[in-house]
């Protein structure tokens, strides 16, 4: 059965940011920057983290967006990404409706592949991938 | 810098409004953190110079492991202090290390004063932004400002101060991110003398990590990570916090209550960290590239006006703060104490300093020493309403008086009298412990006068025999330099033993041997010490107030003579390490 990223308690979250720095690590970075999903407050350090990760459509806005076939259907909902389509036109990130993509410093997007490696960093369980 | 074999220094100039880079070999054998900012320092000061003249540097910098390791999440602050007006140092986590790490920024340095108030915004570029509507307002209040003006939301750090350090409080702090601080020893009002009100960092560039390093990375960084979650090591911080000592200290008579006229208090139990947790405690926070999340939220509603018309207050509490504006001040409940906490926090007063003097001018006013023409109200030991009141006074220099009390008890009790009860060790206001020889002599003789400079207390608590206790004092400053210049949070020291370091610079490419590291730790120590001795400072003049060998330790009551001689030693120690 094919697994996808869910978060399971937002409201978990203390903002320790192990999460994009797994994913950012696996790309080959130390920078959270470089990460698929998105751990941020809304209101500042007193208010509530704001977790955002790509959502898996069954039917994504974000392939639908891209005119180059860079991005196709995966099992079990979500996209895979082809780099060698990709023109950089950000087409992908606009479409999104939840801003699940961010784009790289090399202008590529940033799409979570659903693999599960943060899950293991997150010392509250806010995230975990579900079978679907 | 990461992978590269300089420290980046990023200079501003705020006179000029100017900034440049310089790419620094030579310092990168100090590591980062206490050794490059003590470093920086000593370049940059003006000895001559008054410590708030534009012309001192305020010097940050983050370390080789920041943010790549687990739980290395502090910066280190250095300047001419203000209060102490010798060496000065603070620490500070939330967000700052890591924005400072992803915008390839290893240490900065700020020299200058502005033109009228400006907030600084550090991106691509360093901006000189207009601060003159934010002069005069609260931490929290600009803190909600620069966040809506600057992006990067995640990933930044927001520094800030109030009106204390636009007032020139020599304890002013600079609070970073909301529920972190470098609160000690007024690196605030070296902010407000540059009139610089505020600093925001966005870390957003990506760092490579080298294929060849990946693995031995990935090892390293999971076996570290198990370490900080999976075993007990750090439980202490993560669940009731560091105000689980409330409770302990009390029942061993180390719990400085009421001006330290006792180290037992009746109220103990009131204001124990389990009680904090079981009625306040909302949530906990972390630094970034921290698991553990030791930051304690409590929360407090407070009617503003008839008809269920309530405010709700959320502010971080820790032991010391739970000592400072609980024990200290007489105050008997989590409410109480959180209320206290939250007028010092929008005001960006240090906790501490602001908790021991008002202790001392509720002692000082008790006895006649100080009048209500001085305080302008009566001061009563656990009465919060003035109290409140004081802190707001010593923030805006409200009289003579405030102003004074604004700069210290060792200070406010030269002018006024009452220097036996004023509790402040080498001039910086004492913390919440008074185990022993350890705690007195270890503060007094610390480098920056911080508990965590040597941790004299946890020498006290483990029952050190006193012939051993300087040698053990002197061994963990030392030995502290490495864990601060890494900058590893010191709640984490025992994850990061000598071999675990070694393990994890190895892994960021930086090979360092046992030898080497101790040879680094004496240099950064000798570094502090040439600058105090540039300023005058010298372990000779530490005078130990009369009230701490009235009241009794963990360990009894102390011996003035003893704990003089051990001053001694350990001067004897820096002398030899000086040669």
């Amino acid at each position: 059965m094919p697994k996808v990223l869910r978060v399971v308690d937002r409201r978990r979250c203390i903002g320790c940011l192990s999460c994009r720095q797994a994913c950012a690590r696996l790309r080959g970075d130390y920078s959270p920057s470089n990460a698929a999903l998105d751990v941020k407050t809304a209101g500042g350090m007193s208010g509530e983290f704001i977790i955002t990760i790509c959502m898996a459509c069954e039917d994504p806005a974000c392939m639908e967006a891209c005119k180059f076939g860079a991005l196709t259907k995966r099992s079990g909902g979500g996209v895979v990404f082809r780099k060698d389509k990709c023109t950089k036109c950000g087409a992908c990130a606009r479409a999104c409706s939840v801003s699940a993509i961010r784009m790289d410093k090399e202008g590529y997007p940033i799409i979570c592949t659903h693999c599960g490696y943060c899950t293991r960093y997150c010392p509250h369980r806010c995230i975990a991938t579900k079978e679907v | 810098m990461l992978h590269k074999d300089f420290i980046r220094v990023l200079y501003i100039d705020l006179t000029k409004e100017e900034y440049r880079f310089e790419e620094r070999r030579d310092l990168f054998k100090y590591l980062g953190g206490t050794g490059v900012a003590a470093k920086l320092l000593e370049e940059n000061i003006k000895p001559e110079l008054d410590p708030l003249d534009p012309a001192q540097p305020i010097v940050f910098a983050n370390g080789p492991l920041s943010f790549v390791m687990p739980v290395c999440t502090k910066v280190v602050a250095t300047f001419y202090s203000p209060h102490t007006r010798e060496y000065g140092e603070s620490h500070a986590g939330g967000r700052l290390a890591m924005a400072m790490r992803f915008n390839n920024i290893d240490a900065i340095v700020i020299t200058g004063r502005a033109k009228h108030p400006e907030y600084l915004v550090i991106d691509d570029k360093v901006l000189f932004k207009d601060a003159r509507a934010m002069w005069g307002l609260s931490v929290e209040d600009t803190g909600k400002i620069l966040r809506q003006h600057t992006s990067g939301s995640g990933i930044r750090s927001s520094m800030r101060i109030g009106r204390s350090g636009e007032n020139l409080v020599s304890y002013a702090g600079v609070n970073v991110d909301t529920y972190r601080h470098f609160g000690r020893l007024g690196l605030g009002a070296v902010f407000g003398s540059k009139l610089l009100k505020g600093i925001v960092i966005i870390g957003d560039e990506p760092v490579k990590i080298p294929k060849e390093n990946m693995k031995k990375y990935r090892e390293v960084y999971d076996s570290i990570y198990d370490t900080v979650t999976k075993t007990d090591v750090m439980e202490k911080y993560h669940a009731v916090g560091t105000s689980i000592n409330v409770l302990p200290l009390n029942e061993m008579n180390a719990l400085p209550s009421l001006n330290l006229q006792t180290t037992r208090y009746e109220y103990a139990e009131n204001i124990s960290g389990e009680r904090f947790a079981k009625e306040v405690l909302v949530r906990k926070v972390a630094c970034s590239g921290c698991q553990i999340g030791c930051i304690h939220i409590g929360q407090f509603r407070r009617e503003f006006d008839d008809g269920y018309e309530y405010e709700t207050v959320n502010v971080s509490y820790d032991h010391e703060l739970v000592f400072a504006l609980g024990s200290f001040v007489g105050l008997k409940n989590p409410e109480e104490v959180l209320q206290l906490i939250d007028v010092v926090e929008r005001e960006g007063l240090d906790a501490i300093s602001t908790g021991v003097a008002l202790g001392w001018a509720t002692e000082a006013y008790k006895r006649g020493i100080i009048t209500i023409d001085d305080t302008l109200m009566p001061f009563e030991f656990g009465v919060l309403p003035n109290y409140m009141a004081a802190v707001h006074y010593i923030a805006t220099g409200k009289n003579e008086f405030y102003k004074a009390l604004g700069r210290g008890v060792d200070y406010a009790s030269k002018k006024y009298g009452g220097q036996d009860f004023a509790c402040h060790l080498g001039g910086n206001e004492m913390p919440g412990y008074h185990t022993g020889y350890g705690s007195v002599v270890g503060f007094s003789v610390g480098s920056r006068h911080s508990h965590l400079d040597n941790a004299g207390y946890s020498i006290d608590q483990a029952r050190t025999r006193e012939e051993d206790i300087v040698k053990k004092i002197f061994e963990e400053e030392l030995e502290r330099n490495i864990l601060t210049s890494l900058v590893i949070c010191l709640f984490a020291r025992k994850v990061y033993n000598r071999d675990t370091i070694i393990k994890a610079l190895d892994a960021v490419g930086i090979t360092l041997t046992n030898a080497e590291l101790t040879e680094i730790a004496k240099e950064i120590l000798r570094t502090k010490y040439r600058i105090k001795e540039k300023l005058g400072y010298s372990l000779d003049q530490i005078k130990v107030p009369k009230r701490f060998f009235k009241t009794i330790t963990l360990n009894g009551k102390l011996d003035e003579e003893k704990a003089n001689n051990m001053i001694k030693e350990y001067k004897a120690m820096i002398d030899e390490l000086m040669k």
